[in-house]
């Protein structure tokens, strides 16, 4: 529990250096940050209004102190400002609608990823210097030096334009209606298969050579030997006591993982006009809707510490070692 | 059976690597072909970005890889691109380890109150989402290889920072430190005499892993329109593809060749450092030597790793 406690308090302070690297970036801009930043609303909105927007991102004319307590009591109520690109829409209600999707691709494909990813490691690792263990790891190397992005491109050229087994981008087709419905969620199944599957081969091949590596010296040691000694099969043997144990540096790096994998997720939406966080961050940045940009960092960034802290969660659930020294 | 031979110094142990290991080799070797042609392809490349004649042709004699959406030679804009790309990758990646170096040592080196506050500091920059973060740092500066780089360093050096710490705590406890400790020499003699040194090794093969980071987020940020698209680099290259539908149009010509490139160098340096790896890493090299001992004797080594411990 305490363990959980010092990792949540860790991930508050996590949480408000984004919130502050967002208070500040605006003022690091050269010139007159708050003239540059209206000058794209002049025309669009009344006066007054464009007042309430300078009170939101704390451009005031109080003291620096006082401009930033007025941006943390905003954030805290999740008003970030209303975009640009989007006009008159919110920046909260813009990311909204987006969030889901990104979480939905970035999150399945890392969860996928890792769990072919650690199975090909134990793979590799039993049958070390087989196929597996020559071959894939450096076809994976390869494909994972392969940019995300560019890996999308040749995919959706290979499989979507020539082949045209897949959609050519987008969340759905325009014809179908959003539902819990049979049809609608194969839609949605069939327009996410090749962003995911990109996403999944670019990251493949760290995973298994983190577990084929953590596997190799695990197998050494004596509590496996003494398993194998006592005539466990080979399966219960590799999959009950040495990948349980091998697993471990792979959940740590698996937080981390996450924040990186998300980045790389945001070009390939970009690349299939993904209706997510990545779609419309080039939105923002082609806009220059400052709003909308610094929303969605503050946003990936929280997903990205409440999905580490419930990394955390599963990390305890694993190592008797630190559930033990917490409890 | 020894461990790494540190008296041969780390350019020995490289040069051994590269002897020793068939995949450095081939590593090395498409390294040292990239190199060439940064240095030396502009001279003869010419301008890539003169017209040369319709856009968007198709591989010919004429333009081997064809021309792109304004009607520029692929191949030579590839060529020309060859020297910023790497020399931007290679630049960020010495400075994100340099950073990380000086942070994590400084941390690990000090321990107690340092330690934490540095160790939060890190911790908390490795958490924010890289990507996300250099966009909108990006967006903010005037676009250029520079704004490329600083968001680079900026949002890349909290790993390194982490390993190097990892490294000095190591070599803290040990009694050469120990002893120029006792035997009163400065904190700052210490930390540039004695454990800088002893981790050239690793600040080495952290430089590589960092450059290959360094590229592809340099050509993500690019292909987001966030550096000079006046400029010809591999990542402007890819942004135009995107911006004139080269998917759309099918001219794969555009968009393959400076990908292709990107993996090739980050693949090469990878390959480069896990045969190295080989060398330096007594676990590995204990177990190779077991290996061909045992296959000297006529047995075919196990499935799974043989125990391998001093008796081999």
């Amino acid at each position: 529990m305490r363990y959980l406690l010092k990792r949540l308090g860790f991930y508050l302070v996590a949480a408000w250096a984004a919130v502050t690297i967002n208070f500040f970036l605006p003022r690091l801009m050269p010139g007159d940050p708050a003239t540059a930043l209206f000058a794209r609303f002049k025309g669009k909105l009344a006066p007054e209004a464009i007042d309430a927007l300078r009170a939101t991102f704390g451009l005031t004319e109080g003291p620096l102190w006082s401009q930033y307590l007025t941006y943390l009591s905003h954030v805290l109520r999740g008003e970030m400002g209303v975009s640009i690109a989007y006009f008159p829409a919110p920046v909260s209600q813009v990311i909204g609608t987006a969030l889901g999707w990104t979480l939905f691709l970035a999150g399945s494909a890392v969860v996928l990823s890792f769990a072919i990813g650690s199975l090909l490691g134990v793979a590799a690792a039993w049958w070390r210097r087989g196929w597996v263990d020559t071959w894939l790891p450096s076809a994976l190397v390869f494909a994972g030096s392969l940019p995300y992005f560019w890996l999308a491109m040749a995919a959706l050229y290979l499989f979507g334009f020539q082949l045209g087994w897949f959609p050519l981008g987008h969340a759905y087709a325009d014809d179908s209606v959003p539902g819990w419905n049979l049809a609608f969620v194969v839609d949605v199944l069939r327009h996410a298969a090749l962003p995911m599957l990109t996403i999944v081969i670019a990251t493949l091949g760290g995973w298994l050579l983190s577990m084929r590596n953590t596997m190799i010296s695990v197998l050494g040691s004596d509590y496996v030997n003494l398993a194998r000694a006592k005539g466990l099969s080979p399966a219960r043997v590799v999959l009950r006591y040495a990948a349980r144990n091998a697993l471990l540096p792979s959940v740590t790096s698996f937080g981390m993982a996450l924040g990186f994998v998300l980045g790389g997720s945001l070009l390939t939406e970009i690349v299939f006009s993904y209706p997510g966080q990545g779609y419309l961050l080039v939105q923002a940045v082609r806009n220059q809707d400052y709003p909308l940009m610094q929303g969605i960092f503050l946003v990936i960034t929280l997903a990205v510490l409440a999905a580490n802290w419930m990394v955390d969660l599963v990390y305890l659930w694993l190592d008797a070692r630190t559930r033990d020294s917490a409890s | 059976m020894s461990a790494p031979d540190l008296t041969r110094g780390t350019l020995g142990a490289w040069a051994l690597a590269i002897r020793r290991d068939r995949k450095a080799l081939v590593g090395a070797s498409l390294l040292a072909l990239f190199a060439v042609v940064a240095v030396l392809g502009p001279f003869f490349a010419g301008d890539p970005t003169a017209l040369v004649g319709i856009p968007l042709q198709a591989p010919s004699a004429a333009h081997w890889l064809g021309t792109n959406g304004q009607g520029q030679d692929v191949l030579t804009q590839l060529i020309v691109g060859t020297r910023v790309s790497l020399a931007l990758g290679f630049t960020v990646g010495i400075l994100v380890v340099l950073i990380g170096a000086l942070v994590g040592v400084t941390a690990g080196y000090f321990g107690g109150r340092v330690d934490g506050l540095l160790s939060v500091f890190s911790n908390v920059f490795l958490v924010l989402p890289g990507m996300p973060l250099a966009i909108v740092i990006a967006a903010y500066l005037p676009s250029g290889p520079f704004t490329v780089g600083l968001v680079l360093v900026v949002t890349g050096w909290a790993w390194n920072a982490r390993v190097m710490r990892a490294q000095a705590l190591a070599l803290r406890r040990r009694d050469f430190v120990a002893a120029a400790i006792v035997a009163g020499e400065s904190d700052f003699r210490i930390l540039m005499a004695e454990i800088l040194p002893n981790m050239m090794s690793v600040l080495v093969a952290q430089v590589i892993g960092s450059t290959v980071y360094a590229i592809g987020a340099q050509v993500g940020l690019e292909f987001l329109g966030l550096g000079d698209v006046s400029r010809v680099t591999w990542g402007t290259m890819l942004y135009w593809a995107q911006n004139d539908s080269a998917l759309l149009t099918g001219s794969w010509w555009t968009f393959v060749p400076a990908g292709l490139c990107v993996a090739l160098v980050g693949f090469a340096l990878t390959l480069v450092n896990s045969g190295f790896d080989e060398i330096t890493n007594p676990r590995l090299q204990l177990e190779r030597f077991w290996r061909v001992h045992l296959i000297r004797r006529g047995q075919v080594p196990g499935r799974s790793t043989p125990v391998v411990r001093e008796h081999a």
